[in-house]
């Protein structure tokens, strides 16, 4: 009896679900184990933590949580291509490889993982690289929290791919409607390891955007007022506004739903007066500015490409900003339109799908921009370029869908069919994902000091067109036949499968793109000497990351720059001045520390003690948490000097100043 | 908000230097880098923690927009006015009202670097803080006891859930108390205690604002 309520509802039979699932458990495990090995062998582990695990430089944080959203996205990918072939082979008497209950496990990991895990980490790595180099600021607001955002990010990682390992996830779809994922129709741990899996990662988030919106506001180097920040900087604005906005939002909903499931609630439920319309609104009340959220940051990333591998200065940069604060408005007033079936009535659709439109004004205006800064420009046909193009024509389709989706009569037609998963995957990864592997491979010689190859990348580029089209192109066309969404097996007399494996074949092309980007960094490791990038400007740049030598130091300017013009990198370099004071003068930065690990450790230990009710273990996290926190208030000396000869000694050793 | 950014970085010459003993951090925060562009360090971390304060009243508006949705879904149940004592609920909201007001005399003392002075306040500041908290906790007990628990219907999910969540931010902000009390009487003054104690007196009132919307949304509208 004692043991039993110490392990709360753990059972043996959590670990057994059938050789499909072993799979899974093995490679997790398998991996875990094998990236153990190879630091122990290697002798890594003080590496690990003194260079990486305790930093406080926002540019190596970036790339932990690039490395953790690859791996997510190679998990996410694997999970889409279950889904495919078990859609190309169950019709008829075949019923595919999967069983219902684990299909809809599959597309529900998918969905939360490509979201929360993929394309937010993708998104909070890119602008720890490159924010604060653009600002021309040393570090972001709080570098602490930075970090412990980052570990809680981890945290909901490490949570969802344990539910691969013991315990099921959720088979709810990837918002968890209730009442189906109330305790009543998902009793077990699933909806829970979904829950709070989400649950700290986003309040990583919040903190997140907290950060990056003081550090826009208040770091910005001398003489960068708001119209003269990169585009870049201003999409960060635009969504970091939105983060604040809405992820409290997110948590709060999702705190009701716990509350549903472990204390036995009635926010949602079917019964007793709970309403899960609400959760409906709320959801989306979050998740619709989230798209937002993700795309806008690539915008600022397609903006900094198209302008600098055009030679040319940004087409229409006034209204590009008023375009990006548009968006921003806008997309806290449409969440309805992912529920017009749901009964809301002509006039509340007919608002919600005209604000929808509305939306299309301002993003045609960002793409003309984009356009026209190519027009008469001297375009260098580079591997971010090859992603942008892929973006605008493809990007284009998505939005169309989008318009259409947006007429609630044609939605009534259309919603829960798989034209919408064509369309919003067409927007997705057309914007978000091209974006930030534009992003990636943009500014990845300004972190590591080489370049990528530029036939693989191309190689990859080519692949995820094709097979984006490939696959997505048949997925709109099932949809127009009738095809729901979340299917895992369907009759032949419908006339299907033809579409669903040639869909199934365009993934295989992705696959092979994806192979081509791990291969392009592979040789691009291995033949680092002769892609060294001397200048630390290799694309000639226009913004003020590209004026330090590369890879960047990790207090990002020895002396901080001083700028007068929208473009100051190359105006400086047009008119042979420098960006930078004669004096070098002293500085601080934030000394390492283990903080965040810590935080991110309890969190997540936290998150596993309550899916699996194991309260006293709950309890034990929350006082780590705070022990660590009430520790950390006691350090007076977080933060070290760096003097101005130290400053002038480390910029002479980082390469020659460059202006 | 510019009074207090004027005094914390006024030179710490004030009557009771004697109290202030300067820790080994150099005072940091109240220097102008000279090539900082657009803010100080003590400017970005109130600015910071304005926007934390906003993110939290989102989670409340979310909670308190839910609690009116669900407000008369009773099932059959208790509604507000057959539980709600206002006589109660007001003696609570006094106290912390005097709670919030308490933690205003501890900053000013803090800035008069009087460290027992401010230690006293602070004590208040808990103690009202902790008896508002064991007023709540008593109402709770008492609901629960008759019968009226959070699994009974979404009306009483909403109320618990809604009031919990803020009672739960108290329960925080008593720890941070002590943990300020503490550092306090082993450290004493310092710019970083400073910052920390103007930001929670930020929080405490915070939560005041939130507890009165609580008190007429909830209450109030409720016995009506």
């Amino acid at each position: 009896m004692m043991l039993a309520n110490l392990l709360g509802q753990m059972e043996w039979s959590y670990f057994w679900h059938g050789w499909v699932q072993f799979g899974g458990q093995a490679g997790t495990v398998g991996g875990a184990l094998l990236v153990a090995a190879l630091l122990t062998y290697f002798k890594k582990w003080t590496w690990l933590w003194r260079e990486w695990l305790t930093t406080q430089d926002a540019k190596k944080i970036g790339v932990m949580y690039i490395v953790v959203a690859t791996v997510m996205l190679l998990r996410g990918f694997g999970d889409a291509v279950m889904m495919k072939l078990q859609q190309a082979i169950a019709s008829g008497h075949s019923s595919g490889f999967l069983d219902s209950e684990h299909f809809q496990q599959i597309f529900t990991a998918h969905g939360t993982i490509m979201i929360f895990f993929v394309a937010m980490g993708l998104m909070f790595g890119l602008i720890n690289l490159v924010l604060p180099l653009m600002l021309g600021t040393r570090d972001v607001a709080f570098p602490t929290l930075n970090s412990i955002s980052f570990y809680l990010y981890l945290a909901g990682v490490v949570l969802v791919n344990l539910s691969l390992v013991y315990g099921e996830f959720g088979a709810v779809g990837w918002l968890a409607y209730p009442p189906l994922s109330e305790l009543a129709y998902s009793p077990g741990p699933g909806v829970d390891y979904w829950l709070w899996s989400i649950q700290i990662a986003g309040i990583g988030s919040t903190l997140s955007g907290i950060n990056f919106l003081v550090t826009i506001l208040k770091l910005r180097c001398k003489g960068m007022t708001f119209m003269k920040m990169p585009i870049f900087a201003w999409s960060v604005l635009g969504t970091m506004m939105l983060v604040v906005v809405v992820f409290p939002i997110l948590t709060a909903t999702l705190f009701m739903l716990s509350l549903d499931r472990a204390m036995g609630m009635h926010f949602f439920t079917a019964d007793l007066g709970g309403n899960a319309m609400m959760y409906i609104n709320l959801i989306w009340a979050w998740g619709h500015p989230e798209v937002y959220i993700l795309v806008l940051p690539a915008f600022g990333m397609y903006s900094e490409i198209v302008a600098t591998l055009s030679r040319k200065r940004l087409f229409g940069y006034t209204s590009m900003v008023w375009a990006l604060m548009a968006i921003t408005v806008l997309s806290f007033l449409v969440w309805a339109h992912h529920f017009f079936t749901m009964g809301a009535g002509g006039n509340v659709n007919a608002f919600f799908g005209i604000m929808t439109m509305v939306i299309a004004i301002p993003t045609g205006v960002k793409v003309f921009n984009w356009l026209f800064t190519m027009y008469k420009g001297r375009i260098e046909f580079m591997t971010p370029m090859w992603w942008f193009m892929a973006f605008v024509t493809t990007f284009l389709i998505g939005g169309a869908t989008g318009v259409l989706l947006a007429v609630p009569a044609i939605d009534f037609q259309v919603h829960n069919s798989l034209f919408l998963v064509a369309h919003f995957h067409n927007t997705i990864i057309s914007g978000v994902v091209f974006g930030y592997l534009g992003g990636i491979a943009y500014w990845f010689p300004k972190i590591f000091g080489f370049r990528l190859h530029e036939r693989l990348g191309k190689a990859a580029v080519t692949c995820w067109v094709v097979g984006f089209l490939v696959t997505f192109i048949p997925i709109y066309i099932l949809g127009f036949m009738g095809a729901t969404r979340r299917l895992d097996h369907y009759d032949p007399s419908l006339g299907w499968q033809g579409l669903f494996i040639v869909s199934g074949i365009g993934t295989m092309i992705i696959g092979l793109g994806v192979v081509f980007q791990l291969l392009q960094i592979g040789v691009s490791i291995w033949k680092r000497h002769e892609l060294r990038d001397q200048t630390g400007d290799p694309w000639d740049g226009r913004t003020l990351e590209w004026s330090v030598p590369s890879p960047a130091p990790h207090y990002n300017f020895a002396r901080l720059p001083v700028v007068t013009t929208r473009d100051p990198f190359w105006e400086a370099k047009q008119q042979g001045t420098s960006l930078y004071p004669s004096e070098y003068t002293a500085f601080e930065l934030p000394k390492n520390t283990g903080l965040g690990v810590l935080v991110g450790g309890f969190a997540c230990v936290f998150g596993f003690a309550v899916i699996w009710h194991l309260w006293w273990l709950a309890a034990v996290a929350v006082a780590g948490v705070v022990f660590v926190l009430v520790r950390r208030t006691f350090d007076d000396v977080v933060e070290y000097e760096v003097s101005a000869a130290e400053a002038k000694r480390l910029d002479a050793h980082a390469g020659k100043a460059v202006v | 908000m510019s009074r207090l950014n004027t005094v914390s970085r006024a030179p710490l010459t004030l009557h009771s230097e004697q109290d202030f003993k300067p820790r080994p951090e150099p005072i940091r925060h109240a220097r102008e880098h000279p090539l900082a562009g657009t803010g100080t360090s003590q400017s970005k971390v109130q600015l910071g923690f304005w926007i934390y304060l906003m993110t939290d009243c989102i989670l409340f508006a979310t909670l308190f927009a839910t609690f009116m949705v669900l407000r008369g879904q009773t099932a059959g149940g208790v509604s507000g006015t057959e539980i709600f004592d206002l006589p109660y609920v007001f003696f609570e909201t006094i106290l912390l009202l005097l709670s919030s007001f308490a933690s205003g005399l501890a900053l000013l003392s803090a800035h008069a670097r009087n460290k027992a002075a401010t230690l006293s306040w602070l004590a208040v500041v808990g103690l009202f803080g902790a008896a508002f908290l064991g007023m709540e906790l008593y109402e709770f007990h008492g609901l629960v006891a008759e019968g009226h628990n959070w699994k009974q219907s979404a009306f009483l999910s909403s109320y618990f859930g809604l009031v919990g969540t803020h009672g739960l931010h108290i329960f925080t902000g008593l720890v941070w108390l002590g943990a300020s009390a503490l550092y306090l009487k082993s450290r004493g003054f310092s710019r970083r205690f400073m910052t920390r104690l103007q930001l929670f007196t930020m929080f405490w009132h915070f939560l005041d604002l939130v507890w009165v919307g609580i008190f007429t949304i909830v209450y109030l509208l409720g016995v009506m």
